[in-house]
């Protein structure tokens, strides 16, 4: 174990981190995916002892390097995490640097165990690891002060990296460094009170603002290594499509194109073109003459599976949840019954920087630059193709344009593309671009959903029976994920904010189907939160029209007791909107959403108008309950901009639709994201106080707006929507 | 191949591109100039925004071989130039990154409304910037920063 002094220097950071990691016991050497412990999710993790070396780097010139165990993809967590620790060690936040880590076993999400950005869990789950590490090397250092001073090391305090002791003494941290860095880490060490906290529950700024504000920050498809090549692939029109024969003379007749090759694929094959530059690649690669063989994989088409969905709707799945009598709503009277059917489509995640990632194979080694949400797979996955040890595999963590979950795949199928095509190339670091096109009809999509759902109403106006059947792909059927996540035959991210629901409903049953279809699906911010909010809360408002009552009283009376997050979002909604919600313009609405995801409970209020046949959003509010918000600036950032990532789900173009196994879809212009006229045009957050553990907070804004929006579209049409997305209103 | 003359940023270079080869393309590979973004390549998303001849363009959908004479600035150049300065300030002020990847763009546009409208209404915002895409949607924070841009420049 060693901090980095001021008479080590000569070594680079990743060296640092090499001669780290094996003095701590040669944690790159055994890069494993832990399933036991990613099957224990939600229990305690196993103790661990982080070595403070792989994470802080005091420099000579009194910088503070903090390694960010996590991809920054817009979430915030380059700026939070270092923050934590800072506020523990009592660095000079001034001085403090983030950068992101590599692959390695020492970065792994405590709970998780393997190295991931998912569930909202960045902070939730290394916040106390951060407020360790940074609590420990501030004793390491308070007792090197100590030591050369020759006093207690309760006599000394710190702030701001620097160590105070009796007699108006000083020491740098810089100075202390070295000599703490000889020390053995303490097993524990105090955290601090939160009303000790300088940075935690503060508003901050970002680390990263000024460089993404003036271009000079470096995102993967920024990188450019000498020699390097550009690679583009042309994937097969229909999903697990095979190359029967191509014709490449036009391709290989533009200039700078070096090379064109058929590459296997994660399904099928495809035909890879590398050449000196993005733009010889991608014109090379679109005037490739394919043969495709697409005889043996199924077609996929939206309106056969739109019918096949709400007949299987209209059938038993495998319960996942069953309280009370599942018969009941049977028994109630038709005229006491709502009958509800919604459609979801196929979504693409659709981030702004296209997918991309760069591979250097030399033989016996490689290096690998991604912006990836999962590094543990990604890494071990390019190893494996190559030929090679994780050990011998170095894995950079490049800054990504937006992700949302598209660059957290289980098969790893854009760094396989980009090893195979590397490997071929040896000696030569090749960059492999998926161009927009690629990326809107290349497939790892939110599954499309239907929903069927039954109520009874009781005479008090609240549902009194509700059976509910979900159908959609399985998002982790036959993949390590499977033994965590499917239970009884349902996919847990299928069912999750309906089956988990805090509505107090007494005879309550949901099922599911988890059909397959060729057709890969994928995580999509707040995951099956985006459908399951949305059939949830609009039926809730639907109900407390029919029952005469006002929307947030209805909620209110409908939340179990110990719904005390969501309570307490919903109470302080009520109150800020007070001010506006009755006073608003004629041709206004107010739609209310009641979510809780990933452990934050959102409460939501929306003031539309119809604008060129479009719903207008002039304002919302959301509260919010995440436990202690560590940067509420942070926080109020996410709110405000995951609103809009949700009303993806509303645009009129806001589809990914197949036909005879083809997207239908090319590219911005046919699937759509929110533009700033869709977008709230203010939107005021406000957070629950809490000291309660952090909970996430980059999925939650997602499934409250588009419910929120359509429950307000309701009262100025009288219209309900239940067919995603909005085409028309 | 042709060889092309460029003003970039007040700079003259000599660049050699295929006459189809995108504005964009010849920044980003032959210039190394990153800090101008590719998002779609179809006009659509507005990350690979430029001012050429004082113009907000989609340099993703220029031909090198259409550029010509008329000056090229990016946002490379932005921290030297004064509505530029004052926007980047302003978005830092009012942090409004998140991934930070479509920000080029919006701040060249940002910019170029700026300079023809120093005191932009949200219509005037809505239609300068309503085609550039973020897809984290930082849209409030993007109307609050240029209203504070404006301010500071008054």
């Amino acid at each position: 174990m060693r901090l980095k002094s001021e008479n080590s220097t000569g070594f680079s950071r990743r060296g640092f981190l090499r001669v780290s990691a094996a003095a701590a016991g040669g944690l790159l050497a055994s890069l494993y995916f832990d399933l036991r412990s990613v099957a224990q999710e939600g229990q305690a993790p196993p103790a661990k002892i982080y070595p403070p070396d792989a994470f802080i780097h005091i420099k000579p010139d009194n910088k503070i390097v903090i390694q960010v165990n996590r991809l920054e993809f817009g979430q915030g967590v380059h700026t939070s995490l270092p923050m934590i620790l800072a506020d523990e060690l009592d660095a000079d936040w001034q001085q403090v640097i983030a950068e992101l880590a590599p692959a390695a076993d020492v970065y792994k999400d405590p709970l998780y165990g393997m190295q991931m950005v998912g569930g909202s869990g960045s902070i939730a789950h290394s916040f106390q690891q951060y407020r360790e590490l940074g609590a420990k090397t501030r004793a390491m250092l308070v007792a090197a002060a100590a030591d050369r001073w020759k006093v207690s090391p309760d006599q000394c305090r710190t702030e701001a990296s620097v160590v105070h002791g009796p007699g108006g003494k000083t020491a740098k941290y810089a100075e202390l460094a070295e000599a703490a860095a000889r020390r053995p880490v303490p097993a524990t060490a105090r955290l601090k009170q939160p009303s000790e906290f300088r940075l935690i529950g503060k508003p901050v700024r970002r680390l990263d603002s000024r460089s993404k504000c003036d271009g000079s920050l470096k995102f993967g498809l920024d990188l450019d290594l000498p020699e390097m090549k550009v690679a583009v692939v042309a994937h097969p029109p229909v999903f697990g499509g095979r190359v029967k024969g191509f014709t490449d003379s036009e391709a290989r007749s533009i200039d700078g194109v070096r090379e064109v090759f058929e590459i296997p694929l994660a399904k099928g094959t495809g035909v890879a073109v590398v050449a000196d530059r993005f733009w010889a690649a991608k014109q090379a690669r679109d005037r490739l003459k394919i043969e495709w063989d697409l005889s043996g994989v199924e077609h996929a088409d939206s309106s056969q599976l739109w019918t096949k969905y709400k007949e299987l709707a209209r059938t038993p799945g495998n319960v996942s949840v069953a309280r009370g009598d599942a018969k009941a709503i049977d028994q109630v009277d038709a005229a006491k019954r709502l009958v509800a059917e919604y459609e979801f489509p196929y979504l693409a995640h659709s981030p702004m920087e296209p997918l991309n990632t760069t591979v250097r194979f030399d033989g016996d080694r490689a290096e690998v630059w991604a912006g990836s949400q999962f590094q543990t797979m990604d890494h071990m996955a390019v190893a494996q193709v190559l030929g090679l040890k994780p050990e011998q595999v170095t894995f950079h963590t490049e800054m990504a344009g937006g992700g949302f979950g598209r660059r957290a795949v289980i098969d790893s199928h854009v760094q396989r593309e980009a090893a195979v095509i590397a490997k071929r190339l040896r000696g030569t670091p090749v960059k492999l671009v998926w161009p927009r096109e690629d990326d809107v009809r290349g497939g790892y999509y939110r599954p499309m959903h239907a929903h069927r759902v039954e109520i009874g109403v009781g005479p008090d106006g609240m549902p009194s029976a509700w059976r509910h059947v979900i159908v959609g792909q399985s998002l982790v059927a036959g993949t390590p994920f499977a033994a965590m996540l499917i239970k009884n035959g349902v996919d847990a991210t299928t069912v999750e904010g309906t089956a988990d629901t805090s509505y107090n409903i007494p005879n309550f049953q949901v099922s599911a189907h988890n059909p397959t279809v060729n057709v890969p699906v994928l995580w999509w911010r707040s995951v099956g939160h985006t459908h399951n909010a949305f059939v949830m809360e609009t039926l809730i408002d639907e109900l407390a029209t029919l029952a005469k009552v006002d929307s947030i009283a209805y909620r209110r009376k409908l939340l179990k007791s110990d719904a005390k997050k969501l309570r307490g979002a919903l109470d302080l909604l009520d109150e800020k909107t007070k001010g506006w919600r009755d006073k608003l313009p004629q041709d206004h609405a107010v739609g209310i959403a009641l979510h809780e995801s990933f452990g934050t409970a959102v409460a939501c209020a929306v003031d539309i108008s119809i604008d060129n046949k479009r719903p207008r959003i002039h304002r919302a509010t959301v509260a919010v309950d995440c436990g202690l918000a560590v940067n509420p600036l942070s926080v109020e950032s996410q709110f405000q901009a995951g609103l809009s990532f949700g009303l993806s789900q509303l645009m009129a173009k806001g589809a990914i639709t197949l036909k005879d196994g083809r997207v239908e879809q090319r590219n911005f212009d046919g699937y759509t994201p929110p533009y700033i006229v869709d977008a709230p045009m203010a939107v005021d957050v406000h957070i629950v106080p809490s000291t309660e553990a952090p909970t996430g907070c980059g999925e939650p804004p997602v499934p409250v707006i588009s419910p929120a929006v359509v429950n307000a579209l309701a009262r100025l049409t009288g219209k309900r929507y239940r067919n995603l997305p909005l085409a028309t209103i | 191949m042709a060889t092309y003359q460029l003003s970039v940023n007040g700079k003259r270079k000599e660049v050699t591109a295929d006459p189809s080869t995108p504005l964009l393309w010849v920044l980003r590979e032959e210039l190394k100039m990153t800090g101008t973004k590719y998002g779609c390549g179809v006009s659509a998303c507005g990350a690979c925004t430029v001012h050429v001849a004082g113009v907000a363009t989609r340099s993703c959908i220029v031909p090198i071989s259409l550029v010509g004479e008329r000056p090229v600035v990016t946002i490379e150049a932005m921290h030297d130039d004064p509505v530029g300065r004052a926007v980047q300030d302003a978005w830092v002020e009012k942090d409004v990154v998140q991934c930070g990847y479509c920000q080029s763009g919006q701040i060249m546009c940002a910019v170029a409304l700026l300079k023809a409208t120093p005191k932009p209404t949200d219509k005037n915002i809505e239609e300068s910037l309503g085609g550039n895409v973020c897809r984290c949607g930082t849209y409030v924070r993007i109307r609050e920063a240029i209203k504070r841009a404006s301010q500071q420049l008054a």
